[in-house]
C-alpha cells in the first residue's frame, strides 16, 4: 500500500434490495486514520455501507477496496472477477465492527470472546491472545470481568467487551454501527467516551454510524450525510454542524436535535 | 398377589432387552438427527433433497409396519436376515432420527443471525462458525425436545414385542398374561411402572445435561428445569 494511498474506497457502488435501490452509484473515499461519522435519516443506507465494508452484503455493481486491495472482488486472468468467501475473509481481516446489539458470543466467557478470533483466525498463541485480551479489558475498564459470561454483564459493560473483541483483532479499519443505540441513557456517555480514548491513542481507521451529534462533532474529522443512498453532503464537523449547506441537512439536524 | 415374586422378576427379566433397545436407539436417533438436520440446512439441492426424503418417509410412515419391512421383507427380497433386537434398534433409530432431524433444523435456525454476523466480523470460517458459534447455542436449544423424543422413543421399545424381542412387554403380554390371566392387572400396573421409571431416569439425564450447558451460559437453569430439580428433592 502506497502511503498516499486512501484505506478505504468505494467505486460506483450500487446495493438494491429487491427492486428498492439502497446505495446508487456511491463514490467514497476515507484516508487512514482518518474518523468519518455518517448521518442521515432512517434507511438511507448507513448500516448497508457498513455491512457491504464487513461483506455481510454484496454489491450489486461497483468495487469497493480496503488498504488498496479489492474487498468484492479479486484479480484473475488480468480482470476482476467477484470475491469468493477464502478471499474476502483475508482482506476483511483488517476490519472490525461493533454492532448496535453487541453481539457478543453467549456460550464463550468474556476471556474466550476475546481470544477466540485471535487465536483461530490470526494464529496467535494462546498466551499471546490472553496478554492482548487482559490488556485491552484494562483498557476498557473490565480487567476485573475477564471470566464473566456475557449474560453476567449490563449492557454498557457487553459493549465495552465488543468493542475490545474487535480491537483485539488488531484491525486498521474499525466499523460502529450506532453502538450506543441500545444502552441505557446513564451508559451512553462512558461508552461515547472510551471511544474518544481510543480515537485518540490508536492510528486506527473508524467508520461510525450514530445519532449522537456531539460525539460525532468531537469525534469525526469528516462528516457524511446520506440521503436517498447518496451523499449530499460531505465536510468537516464544524462546517457541516455549524453551517450545512443543503436544506436537507438542516431539517435532518433540526429534527434529530428535537 | 402370591405371584407377584414371580411377576416381577419376569417382568425385569426384560428390562435389559428393553435398556438395549432404547440406549441402541437413543444413539443412532442422535446421529441420524444431527447428519439430517445439518443436511437440510445444507446449500447443496442435492443433499436437502436427500434429508427430506429420509425425514418425510419416516416420519410418514407406521414405525410398525418399518419394523416388518426390516425383520420379514428384508430377508425375502435381498436375503438379509436381522437379529431381533438389532432390526428393532435400526427401526427406532431411522424413526426417531426423523423426528429428531426438525429438531436439530429448528435449532440451528433459531440463533440469531446476529451471532453468525458477530463471528463473521472476526472472520471466522464457516466452519469454526457452525461448530464454535453456533452449534454450542443450539445444542442447548435442542436438549427438552429431545428429552421428549427419547421417551416417546422408550415407549415405541414395545413394538419389539411384535418381533419376539424378550423385552418388557412381551415378557408380560406373551409370557405372563397366559400364565397369570387371574392378575392381569397388576401385570399391566407393574408394566405401567417399569417404562416410567426408565422415562423418568432419562428425564434426569436430560435436565442434568441442561443445567451444565446453561452453566456454560452463564445462566440459571430455566425455570421448568428448576422446579423439577425442587420437586425431586422433596
Ligand atoms: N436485508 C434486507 N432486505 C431488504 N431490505 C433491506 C435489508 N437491509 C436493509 N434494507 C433496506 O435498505 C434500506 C437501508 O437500510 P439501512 O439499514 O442501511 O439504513 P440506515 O441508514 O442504517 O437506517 P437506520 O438509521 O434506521 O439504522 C432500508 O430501506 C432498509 O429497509
Ligand atoms: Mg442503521
Amino acid at each position: 500500500m502506497q502511503p498516499s494511498e486512501p484505506m478505504i474506497v468505494f467505486e460506483g457502488v450500487e446495493k438494491r434490495f429487491g427492486d428498492h435501490v439502497v446505495l446508487s452509484d456511491l463514490d467514497m473515499t476515507v484516508a487512514p486514520g482518518e474518523h468519518v461519522t455518517l448521518i442521515g435519516p432512517s434507511g438511507s443506507g448507513k448500516t448497508t455501507i457498513l455491512r457491504l465494508l464487513m461483506c455481510l452484503e454484496k454489491v450489486d455493481a461497483g468495487t469497493i477496496r480496503v488498504g488498496g486491495r479489492y474487498l468484492t472482488h479479486m484479480e484473475k486472468n488480468g480482470g476482476l472477477v467477484p470475491a469468493d468467501e477464502r478471499y474476502s475473509r483475508e482482506v476483511r481481516k483488517r476490519i472490525g465492527m461493533v454492532f448496535q446489539q453487541f453481539n457478543l458470543f453467549p456460550n464463550m466467557t468474556v476471556r474466550r470472546n476475546l481470544t477466540e478470533a485471535p487465536t483461530r483466525v490470526l494464529g496467535l498463541s494462546k498466551d499471546e491472545a490472553n496478554a492482548r485480551a487482559e490488556e485491552l479489558l484494562d483498557l476498557v475498564g473490565l480487567g476485573d470481568k475477564i471470566d464473566a459470561h456475557p449474560t453476567q454483564l449490563s449492557g454498557g459493560q457487553q459493549q465495552r467487551v465488543a468493542i475490545a473483541r474487535a480491537l483485539a483483532m488488531r484491525p486498521d479499519v474499525l466499523l460502529l454501527d450506532e453502538v450506543t443505540s441500545a444502552l441505557d441513557p446513564e451508559l451512553v456517555a462512558g461508552v461515547l467516551s472510551l471511544l474518544q480514548d481510543i480515537g485518540k491513542s490508536t492510528d486506527i481507521t473508524i467508520l461510525c454510524v450514530t445519532h449522537e451529534m456531539g460525539f460525532a462533532q468531537d469525534f469525526s474529522h469528516r462528516v457524511m450525510m446520506f440521503d436517498g443512498g447518496r451523499i449530499i453532503e460531505d465536510a468537516p464537523p464544524e462546517e457541516l454542524f455549524g453551517a450545512p449547506r443543503h436544506e436537507r441537512t438542516r431539517t435532518f439536524l433540526q429534527a434529530v436535535s428535537g | 398377589m402370591e405371584n407377584l415374586p414371580r411377576i416381577v422378576a419376569v417382568l425385569l427379566d426384560g428390562v435389559p432387552e428393553t435398556v438395549i433397545a432404547a440406549a441402541g436407539g437413543i444413539l443412532l436417533t442422535i446421529l441420524l438427527a444431527f447428519s439430517a438436520g445439518l443436511a437440510l440446512l445444507s446449500e447443496h439441492r442435492l443433499l436437502r433433497a436427500i434429508s427430506r426424503t429420509y425425514v418425510e418417509f419416516f416420519r410418514g410412515t407406521s414405525e410398525v409396519v418399518q419394523l416388518f419391512w426390516i425383520y420379514f421383507v428384508l430377508p425375502v427380497l435381498v436375503g438379509i436376515q436381522l437379529l431381533p433386537l438389532f432390526a428393532g434398534v435400526v427401526v427406532l433409530g431411522l424413526n426417531h432420527g426423523a423426528y429428531g432431524a426438525e429438531i436439530v433444523r429448528g435449532a440451528v435456525s433459531s440463533v440469531p443471525k446476529a451471532q453468525v454476523e458477530g463471528a463473521k466480523a472476526l472472520s471466522f470460517s464457516p466452519r469454526d462458525i457452525r461448530w464454535r458459534v453456533v452449534m454450542p447455542q443450539a445444542v442447548l436449544e435442542m436438549l427438552p425436545s429431545f428429552n421428549n423424543l427419547f421417551i416417546q422413543l422408550l415407549k415405541s421399545t414395545a413394538i419389539l414385542s411384535f418381533i419376539v424381542v424378550s423385552e418388557v412387554t412381551e415378557r408380560g403380554v406373551q409370557v405372563l398374561v397366559p400364565n397369570f390371566g387371574d392378575d392381569i392387572v397388576l401385570i399391566f400396573v407393574l408394566m405401567l411402572l417399569i417404562y416410567l421409571v426408565l422415562a423418568v431416569l432419562i428425564t434426569a439425564v436430560m435436565r442434568w445435561l441442561e443445567r451444565i450447558g446453561a452453566r456454560r451460559l452463564g445462566r440459571r437453569p430455566s425455570a421448568s428445569a428448576r422446579t423439577a430439580a425442587v420437586a425431586a428433592a422433596h
